[in-house]
C-alpha cells in the first residue's frame, strides 16, 4: 500500500502542475482489422476543460484509455504531467493514476461496496489516514457532489445520475490535479445532465482541476468547453475553441452539429 | 431430379485442419494467460503483498458457507460406498476389509474428488460471474485507474482461500463419510469393532495427507479458472454466463485430469 499524506482540502492549489498537463503525439491503435486511433495529436493545458466530440465508435474513448494507461499505443506518445503513460513501469504508472481521476461512462462503482466505501476506498488504499478522517473525507466528497446522506446505500440502490455523482466524489477522493470524464451525460435525463455538468464547471471553478471529457452531447460539449475536439474514424478532424468548430467548413463538423442540432429541436 | 450444385471451393468453410488448428492455438493463448495470472498473484504472495481482508471475507464465502453441502455429499458418498461393499465383502466373508476400503476410498478419491466437484459448481461459477459482471461493468479498469491490481486485490484472495479451504472441507468430507459409511455397515450387521479395526489396519496417514494435497491442487484450479474466466468475460449479460458456465466445465475437466497425474505421483 502507498503510504501519502492527507489530501488538501478541496479549495487547495493543484501543486506542481506542469502549464501542459496532457500531450498526445501522433497516436496510433489497432484492435484486429480496426484501427481505432489513426495519428491523434492534442495538448490539454493546466486549468482547461478540454471535450472531445464524436459519434460512438470514433475512437474518443479508446483516447481517454491511453491517457490512464488502460491501453498501450502501438504508435505515438502520451505525457500526462510530463510523464510518458504508454512506457511507464506499473508502480510508476500507479503513481501517477492517483493524480489522476476518472469518471467511467457507467460509473463503474464497486456492486459489493456501499456509496461511502466506494468514496472510501482510494482513501483507504493510498493513504495512512485514520478511519475518523476517511469519514469526514467520504462526507465531504458527497457533498461536494450534492449526495450528503446517501453513504449507507448501496450502488444499486441508486439512479443513473446518482450513480455518476457518485463516481466522480469517487474519482476526486485523493483530490488529482486530472480528471477524465468518459460520457458523464449519457444515459441520463436531460435535466439531470445538466447537473452533471454544473458539477463538472464547479469543479474547475472551485478546484481548479484540468478535465477531459468525452462526449456525443452536443449541449454539454458547447457548455464545457474551452477546447473542442471532434473525433471522426479515430482521427481528431477538428479542434479549437467552440466557436471555431461551429465555423469549422469541415464538412463531417458540420454534418455532426447539423445532425445533432436537429435532434436536440425535435427533442 | 434436384441436381445438387457444388460450391466453389474458395466459398466452403475452413477445412477442419484449420479449424482444429485454430482450437489448439486458442487453448495455448488461455493457457498462456492464465498462468500468466497464476505467476502474477505468486509474485504478490511472494512480496507479502496480502489483502487480508478480503482473502477472510473469501475464506467465508469459499470454505465456511461450503460446510453444509460438503456435509451432506460426504456423508452420502461414504453411505454409498459402504452400501456397494458391504452386501458383497459379507457374502465373501471379507468383513475386516469394508472399514478399510470405505475410508481409504474417501481418503484418496472420493473426499478430494466429490469436494471439489461440490465447490467447483458452488463457488467457481460464482466466482466467474462476479468478476466477470465486474469486467463488462467496467469495474475491473476502475480498479486499475484506482492504483489497485486486479490480480492482487481479486485473484490472489480468492486463491489463497480456496487452496486453504478445500483440504479443510476435505476432511469434513472424509470424517462424515467414514461416519455414513460406519452407519451403512453396522446397520448390515459388521460390528463396531470390526469395522474399526479394519480402518485401523488398512488407513495410514499417508494417504490422507496425499489426499488433502490433492484437495490443495483442486482449490487452487477452481479459484484460478473462475478468476480467470471472470476477467476475460465480454460483452455483458451473455459473456458473464457463458463465462460462469466455462468456469464450472473447465474446472471439472482439469479436477479429473490433475486428480489423475496425481494419483501417479502418490499412490
Amino acid at each position: 500500500m502507498t503510504a501519502r499524506s492527507a489530501p488538501a482540502p478541496p479549495d487547495a492549489p493543484t501543486g506542481d502542475v506542469p502549464e501542459t498537463v496532457v500531450v498526445v503525439s501522433d497516436l496510433w491503435k489497432r484492435f484486429g482489422e480496426t484501427v481505432a486511433l489513426a495519428g491523434v495529436s492534442l495538448v490539454v493545458r493546466r486549468g482547461e476543460i478540454q471535450v472531445i466530440m464524436g459519434p460512438s465508435g470514433c475512437g474518443k474513448s479508446v483516447l481517454l484509455k491511453h491517457l490512464v494507461g488502460l491501453l498501450r499505443p502501438d504508435r505515438g506518445e502520451v505525457l500526462v504531467f510530463g510523464q510518458p503513460v504508454h512506457t511507464l513501469a506499473v508502480p510508476d504508472l500507479d503513481a501517477l493514476r492517483i493524480r489522476i481521476g476518472v469518471v467511467f461512462q457507467s460509473a463503474a462503482l464497486f456492486d459489493s461496496l456501499s456509496v461511502a466505501e466506494n468514496v472510501a476506498f482510494p482513501l483507504r488504499r493510498h493513504t495512512s489516514l485514520p478511519e475518523a478522517e476517511i469519514a469526514a473525507g467520504v462526507r465531504d466528497m458527497l457533498a461536494v457532489v450534492e449526495m450528503d446522506g446517501t453513504g449507507a446505500l448501496m450502488p444499486a440502490a441508486l439512479s443513473g445520475g446518482m450513480r455518476k455523482r457518485v463516481g466522480i466524489a469517487r474519482a476526486l477522493a485523493l483530490r488529482p490535479s486530472l480528471i477524465l470524464y468518459d460520457e458523464p451525460t449519457a444515459g441520463l435525463d436531460p435535466l439531470t445532465g445538466r447537473t452533471v455538468d454544473d458539477l463538472i464547471l464547479r469543479l474547475r471553478r472551485e478546484m481548479g482541476v484540468t478535465s477531459v471529457v468525452v462526449t456525443h452531447d452536443l449541449v454539454s460539449a458547447f457548455l464545457l468547453a474551452d477546447h473542442l475536439g471532434v473525433m471522426d474514424a479515430g482521427q481528431l478532424i477538428a479542434a479549437g475553441r467552440p466557436d471555431e468548430i461551429l465555423a469549422s467548413p469541415h464538412p463531417f463538423v458540420q454534418r455532426f452539429l447539423a445532425t445533432r442540432t436537429m435532434e436536440v429541436a425535435r427533442t | 431430379m434436384v441436381r445438387m450444385r457444388q460450391q466453389p471451393l474458395a466459398s466452403r468453410g475452413p477445412g477442419a485442419l484449420a479449424v482444429i488448428g485454430a482450437a489448439v492455438l486458442h487453448g495455448i493463448a488461455h493457457t498462456g494467460r492464465a498462468t500468466l495470472m497464476l505467476l502474477d498473484a505468486l509474485r504478490w504472495l511472494v512480496r507479502g503483498r496480502l489483502e487480508v481482508r478480503q482473502t477472510i471475507l473469501q475464506m467465508n464465502r469459499i470454505g465456511v458457507d461450503s460446510v453444509p453441502i460438503v456435509l451432506v455429499t460426504g456423508a452420502f458418498t461414504g453411505m454409498t460406498l459402504a452400501h456397494h461393499t458391504v452386501r458383497q465383502f459379507i457374502d465373501f466373508g471379507a468383513q475386516v476389509f469394508i472399514g478399510g476400503l470405505v475410508t481409504l476410498s474417501m481418503a484418496r478419491e472420493a473426499g478430494p474428488v466429490f469436494t471439489a466437484i461440490t465447490v467447483a459448481g458452488r463457488v467457481g461459477a460464482g466466482m466467474a460471474a462476479e468478476i466477470g459482471a465486474m469486467a463488462v461493468t467496467e469495474q475491473i479498469d476502475a480498479l486499475r485507474v484506482l492504483a489497485t491490481d486486479p490480480v492482487r486485490y481479486l485473484v490472489l484472495p480468492r486463491l489463497l482461500a480456496a487452496a486453504l479451504a478445500l483440504p479443510l472441507l476435505t476432511m469434513f468430507a472424509n470424517l462424515v463419510g467414514g461416519i455414513g459409511g460406519f452407519a451403512i455397515a453396522t446397520a448390515y450387521g459388521v460390528t463396531e469393532g470390526t469395522f474399526m479395526a479394519s480402518v485401523q489396519r488398512f488407513l495410514v496417514p499417508y494417504d490422507l495427507i496425499a489426499g488433502l494435497v490433492k484437495a490443495f491442487f483442486f482449490g487452487v484450479i477452481i479459484a484460478a479458472v473462475g478468476c480467470y474466466r471472470g476477467l476475460h468475460a465480454e460483452g455483458g449479460a451473455d459473456g458473464v454466463g457463458r463465462g460462469a458456465t466455462g468456469a464450472v466445465v473447465t474446472s471439472l475437466v482439469l479436477i479429473l485430469v490433475c486428480n489423475y497425474f496425481l494419483n501417479l505421483l502418490f499412490f
